[in-house]
C-alpha cells in the first residue's frame, strides 16, 4: 500500500512537471502564430517588404519557442498509458478518440505547413505561403481544441456509460464530448490566454528594441500588433474566465470552494479579493479559514451563479451534502459519507456481477447491473477511505487563482495603455521605465498562465476524472522507484531545454539589435 | 457497421500508420549518417534535408500511439503502462530529437552543435533499434498479466502488471533486437537512397554515396531473411471462437500462406526493396530508388502487422499467462467508439493529399549549398 501512494505521488508530480513544461511554451506557440500570421497578411496586402523582415523575425523567435513544444508534448500523450494505465482502459473508449483526433486533423496539418512556413517562401507563391502560415495558426489551434476537449472531459465526463462486462467506461454519445460547455469555454479561455502571453512577448521584447533604439520603426509597429492581439486576447480571456467560474459552480463545486477557501458558504457569499489562508485550518474545527481578507461582498455569488443572492456552498457544506442545483436552488444531495457508502456498494455490485457472469448465471447478472446501474454516480467515492480525501489542496489553488486573477487584471490596464500610448502619447515610447514596465511583463504573464493551469489540475485533486476516477485507482503497475528515475530524468532534460531555449532567444532577441529587423539581407 | 467488422479496418489503419512510420524512419536512419562523413558542409546539407521532413515521423509516432489509444485502448494501457522502460527510452530520444534540427546551429545554442547531433545520432540509433524491438512485441510477447476485475481492488487496483523487468525482457530478448537492428539498417538504407534523390551536390560525394546503399543494404538483407526464418518458425497465440486462447506453432506461416494476396504483396513488396538497393547501388545516374524502397517497405510492413493481428491472433503474446494475450476483439474500444473514429478516418485521404502536394512542391528540385546559403531559415 505505501509503494501505491508513493507510485501515485510520483506520477502525479512527474506529470504535473511535464505539463507544466508544456505549459511553458505552448501559450507562446499559440500567440505568436497569430501575431505571425497577422503581420503576414499585411506584408501581402500591402507588398510592403519591411512587413516582410518584420515577419521573419518573428517567425524566427517563434520556431524556436516551438521545437520546445513539441519536444514537451510528446511525452505528455504517451504518459497517460506509462503512468496512468488503468486510467487508459477505465476511461481510454472517451479519451482517446480526441487524442487521436488531435493527431489526424492537427499535428499533420501543423507539420506539414510550418515546412512551408520556414522554407517555402521562394518555392510558393506569396499567396499559398501566407495560407500556409494561417493553415499553421488553424492546426495550432485544433490541436489546443481537442486536446481541451479531452481535459475539459475529465473535468466534467459526459456522454459516457458503465458497461459492467468490460469493467470499464463507453461513450455513448461524441457530441455530448466534443460539445461539452466546459470543453468550449476551456477552450477559448487557453487559446485567448495564449494571445495575450503573445501580445506581452512581443510588446517587452518591441520595447527592449526600443531601449536600445534599434529598429525603432520596427519595434513601434511591432508592438501595436502585439497590443491589439494582447487585448483582445485578455478581453476573451476575462469573459471566459467568468463563463469559467460559472461552469466550475455547476460541477465543480468542491473546487470552487477550494479557490475561495469557503467551508461554510451563505447567500450573497462574498469573494475574497485577496487574502491569507489559515493553514491550521481542517473542517469542522470551528477555526477561521481565512485570517486576513479583503473581499468584494457578494462577489462570489456574482461570479459563480449571477445573482447577487444566490447561495455558494462551502467545504463542508458539500461534506454534509447541501449543493446548488442546475437552477441556482440549495438543494440536500447525499453526504460525502452516504457517498462512500454508496460508491462501495456499487463496486460490490460490480463484483457480484463478475462472479456471477464467471458461473453463469445470468439471473444473477442482471439483478447485479440493475444495482450497480442505480449506485454507479458515485462508483469513483468507493475508492476514498473518509470524506476529508475528497478536497483538493486548498492552499494552491486560492492562492494560484488570486496570482493569475491579479495578473490578468493588470494585464487589461497594461493593454490598454499599451495601445494608448502607441497611438496618442507616442512620447511615452521613449521612456525607459515605460520600457521596463513592458519588458517585467514578460515573466509575469508566464506566472499568471501557469496559475490558471495549476486552478484546474490541483482544484480536480484528488479526482483524475471529476467524480468517477480519483488518482489512486487510475495507475499503472510500476515501482515508486521507477518513477521517480522517470521524474528527475525530465525535470533535468527539460530544465536544460529550458536553459537552451532562453540562451537561443535572448542571444537571437539581442542579435536583433545589431541588424535591420526590417531588411535583414542589407 | 458490426463490431468485428470495424475492429479488423481499424487494425488496417494501425498497419498504414505503422508502415508509414517505418517508411519515415529513413530521417532518423539519416541521422545515425551525419558522422560518416568528416565535411561540415556536407554535413549541413545531410541536416537540413532531413530536417524539412523531420516533423512528419514525429507526428505520424504521435498519431499512431493516439490511433492505437483510440482503437485498442487495452493494448495502451498493458503495453505503455508495462514495457515502461522500453516506451521510456524511445520517448526520451525523440525529445531529445525535437529540439536537435531548431537549436544546433542557433546563436546562443550553449550545448554546442556537436551536441546536437550526437542527440540526433542517438535518436537515429535508438529511435529505430526500440521501435523495431517495440513492434517485436506483437509477436513474441511479453511478460504481463491482465485482469480487469482488479479494478475494484482499492489495495491494488491495476488492472495490467508486468514483469519487475518493465520492459528491459523485451530489449534483451534477441529476437526483438532482432528486428530492431532490421528497422535501423533499413532506415540506414532509405536514407542513403533520399540523400541521393534529394541532394545535388557532386562536391559531396560522401553523402550521395552509392556504396553506403550497398552496405547497408547488405545488412538490412541479411537481417530481415533471418527475422523472416525467425518469424515464420515461431510460435503464437490465437483466440478461440469460445474466447480461450490457444498456442499454434508456426502461426505466421500459416497466416501468411492462409491469403495468398498476402503472401503476394509480402513479396513484391521486398522485390521493389531489394531493386531499389541494387539498381540505385550499381547505377551511377539512377536516383529514383527511395520510392520503391519506400513502397515496398510500407507493403511489407502493413502485412507484417496483417500476419500478428488478423486471424484472431494475439497481437501481444503474453508470456506470463497465455489467457491475458491481447487480440482484436478483446481490446478494442467499443463498437460507438469504432464507428466515431471510422467517421474522422474519412479525413485521412484529404491529408496524405496535402502532405503530397507539399512534399512534391518542396523537393521538386534537390537541395544544393548554394540553395542553402541562400535561405534565411537552416538548421
Amino acid at each position: 500500500m505505501n509503494d501505491l501512494m508513493n507510485v501515485v505521488d510520483w506520477s502525479r508530480a512527474q506529470f504535473a512537471l511535464t505539463a507544466m513544461y508544456h505549459w511553458l511554451f505552448v501559450p507562446l506557440t499559440i500567440g505568436l502564430s497569430l501575431i505571425i500570421a497577422i503581420m503576414e497578411t499585411i506584408y501581402v496586402r500591402t507588398r510592403d517588404e519591411r512587413w516582410k523582415g518584420i515577419t521573419k523575425f518573428w517567425m524566427t523567435l517563434f520556431g524556436i519557442n516551438f521545437a520546445c513544444g513539441v519536444a514537451t508534448g510528446l511525452i505528455l500523450e504517451f504518459e497517460f498509458g506509462t503512468n496512468w494505465s488503468n486510467y487508459s482502459w477505465f476511461v481510454g473508449d472517451i479519451f482517446g478518440a480526441p487524442l487521436a483526433i488531435e493527431g489526424i486533423l492537427a499535428f499533420f496539418m501543423e507539420s506539414t505547413f510550418i515546412a512551408v512556413m520556414f522554407f517555402g517562401w521562394k518555392k510558393f507563391s506569396r499567396g499559398f505561403h501566407l495560407a500556409a502560415t494561417w493553415l499553421t495558426a488553424l492546426g495550432i489551434c485544433l490541436s489546443a481544441l481537442w486536446i481541451l476537449i479531452a481535459n475539459a472531459w475529465m473535468q466534467n465526463p459526459v456522454g459516457m456509460e458503465f458497461d459492467p462486462s468490460q469493467m470499464r467506461n463507453v461513450m455513448d454519445d461524441f457530441w455530448a464530448v466534443a460539445l461539452n460547455p466546459v470543453a468550449i469555454n476551456k477552450f477559448f479561455h487557453a487559446v485567448t490566454s495564449g494571445w495575450t502571453l503573445g501580445g506581452v512577448f512581443v510588446v517587452g521584447v518591441s520595447s527592449w528594441l526600443l531601449w536600445r533604439k534599434s529598429n525603432i520603426v520596427a519595434a513601434r509597429k511591432s508592438m501595436k500588433v502585439g497590443a491589439w492581439v494582447g487585448l483582445a486576447g485578455i478581453i476573451l480571456t476575462i469573459w471566459t474566465g467568468d463563463g469559467s467560474a460559472v461552469q466550475v459552480a455547476k460541477v465543480q463545486p468542491m473546487k470552487l470552494a477550494a479557490m475561495e477557501g469557503l467551508y461554510r458558504g451563505k447567500c450573497g457569499q462574498e469573494l475574497v479579493g485577496f487574502g491569507l489562508l489559515n493553514t491550521d485550518k481542517r473542517p469542522y474545527d470551528g477555526q477561521d479559514a481565512i485570517n486576513y481578507e479583503i473581499s468584494i461582498p457578494k462577489g462570489l455569488s456574482i461570479l459563480a451563479n449571477h445573482d447577487a443572492n444566490s447561495f455558494v456552498p462551502g467545504i463542508e457544506d458539500l461534506l454534509d451534502g447541501i449543493s446548488v442545483d442546475a437552477n441556482g436552488d440549495t438543494i440536500n444531495t447525499i453526504s460525502y459519507a452516504e457517498r462512500i457508502t454508496i460508491g462501495r456498494e456499487a463496486q460490490d455490485a460490480l463484483r457480484a456481477y463478475n462472479e456471477a457472469e464467471q458461473r453463469g448465471d445470468r439471473q444473477a447478472m442482471d439483478s447485479a447491473a440493475t444495482l450497480l446501474k442505480e449506485k454507479y454516480e458515485f462508483f469513483g467515492y468507493g475508492y476514498l477511505d473518509s470524506p476529508e480525501q475528497a478536497i483538493p489542496p486548498v492552499a494552491l489553488t486560492f492562492y494560484s487563482f488570486r496570482i493569475m486573477v491579479i495578473i490578468g487584471g493588470y494585464l487589461l490596464a497594461f493593454f490598454a495603455a499599451i495601445l494608448l500610448i502607441s497611438y496618442r502619447r507616442t512620447h511615452f515610447l521613449e521612456k525607459s521605465w515605460i520600457h521596463w514596465i513592458a519588458i517585467l511583463s514578460i515573466p509575469l504573464v508566464w506566472v499568471c498562465s501557469q496559475a490558471g493551469w495549476i486552478v484546474a489540475e490541483v482544484g480536480r485533486q484528488p479526482w483524475t476524472i471529476q467524480d468517477v476516477l480519483p488518482v489512486n485507482a487510475a495507475i499503472s503497475d510500476i515501482s515508486s522507484t521507477s518513477v521517480q528515475i522517470t521524474f528527475w530524468m525530465f525535470a533535468v532534460l527539460f530544465t536544460l531545454l529550458l536553459i537552451a531555449e532562453i540562451s537561443i532567444m535572448l542571444r537571437q532577441i539581442g542579435k536583433s539589435a545589431k541588424t535591420n529587423i526590417e531588411n535583414p539581407d542589407k | 457497421m458490426e463490431l468485428a467488422t470495424l475492429q479488423q479496418y481499424w487494425w488496417l489503419i494501425i498497419s498504414v500508420l505503422g508502415a508509414l512510420l517505418v517508411f519515415m524512419l529513413f530521417i532518423q536512419g539519416g541521422q545515425s549518417l551525419l558522422y560518416c562523413t568528416r565535411s561540415e558542409a556536407a554535413r549541413q546539407l545531410m541536416v537540413n534535408s532531413l530536417g524539412r521532413k523531420w516533423e512528419l515521423t514525429f507526428t505520424i509516432l504521435v498519431t499512431f500511439g493516439g490511433a492505437f489509444f483510440a482503437s485498442f485502448p487495452l493494448f495502451y494501457s498493458t503495453s505503455f503502462g508495462g514495457a515502461y522502460w522500453l516506451w521510456m527510452l524511445i520517448l526520451v530520444s525523440f525529445v531529445l530529437q525535437a529540439v536537435s534540427y531548431e537549436f544546433r546551429r542557433k546563436r546562443g545554442n550553449i550545448y554546442g552543435t556537436a551536441t546536437y547531433d550526437i542527440f540526433l545520432m542517438a535518436n537515429g540509433l535508438v529511435g529505430c533499434i526500440l521501435l523495431g524491438v517495440a513492434v517485436g512485441t506483437f509477436f513474441f510477447g511479453g511478460e504481463f498479466t491482465v485482469a480487469k476485475v482488479n479494478i475494484i481492488n482499492g489495495a491494488s487496483p491495476v488492472i495490467s502488471t508486468w514483469s519487475d523487468s518493465h520492459g528491459w525482457d523485451a530489449i534483451t530478448d534477441w529476437r526483438c533486437l532482432l528486428l530492431g537492428l532490421t528497422v535501423f539498417f533499413l532506415a540506414r538504407t532509405q536514407a542513403s537512397l533520399y540523400f541521393i534523390n534529394n541532394i545535388s551536390d557532386a562536391r559531396h560525394e560522401g553523402v550521395t554515396s552509392r556504396i553506403k546503399v550497398l552496405f547497408n543494404g547488405g545488412f538490412f538483407a541479411i537481417l530481415f531473411i533471418c527475422f523472416v526464418l525467425v518469424l515464420l518458425t515461431s510460435q503464437g497465440v490465437r483466440q478461440q471462437p469460445d474466447g480461450t486462447m490457444v498456442q499454434v506453432q508456426n502461426i505466421y506461416l500459416g497466416n501468411l500462406t492462409s491469403t495468398w494476396w498476402w503472401a503476394a504483396i509480402f513479396t513484391i513488396g521486398t522485390v521493389m526493396v531489394l531493386y531499389a538497393i541494387i539498381r540505385t547501388g550499381f547505377s551511377s545516374t539512377y536516383r529514383k530508388g527511395i520510392w520503391w524502397s519506400g513502397t515496398g517497405t510500407i507493403m511489407v510492413v502493413i502485412v507484417l502487422f496483417w500476419l500478428a493481428g488478423y486471424n484472431s491472433t494475439s497481437y501481444l503474446p503474453s508470456v506470463t499467462d497465455i489467457q491475458s494475450s491481447l487480440t482484436l476483439a478483446n481490446s478494442s474500444s467499443s463498437l460507438f467508439t469504432l464507428t466515431v473514429m471510422t467517421w474522422v478516418s474519412i479525413l485521412v485521404p484529404f491529408v496524405i493529399a496535402y502532405i503530397a502536394y507539399v512534399w512534391h512542391k518542396m523537393d521538386k528540385t534537390p537541395l544544393t549549398e548554394a540553395e542553402l546559403e541562400k535561405e534565411s531559415h537552416t538548421y
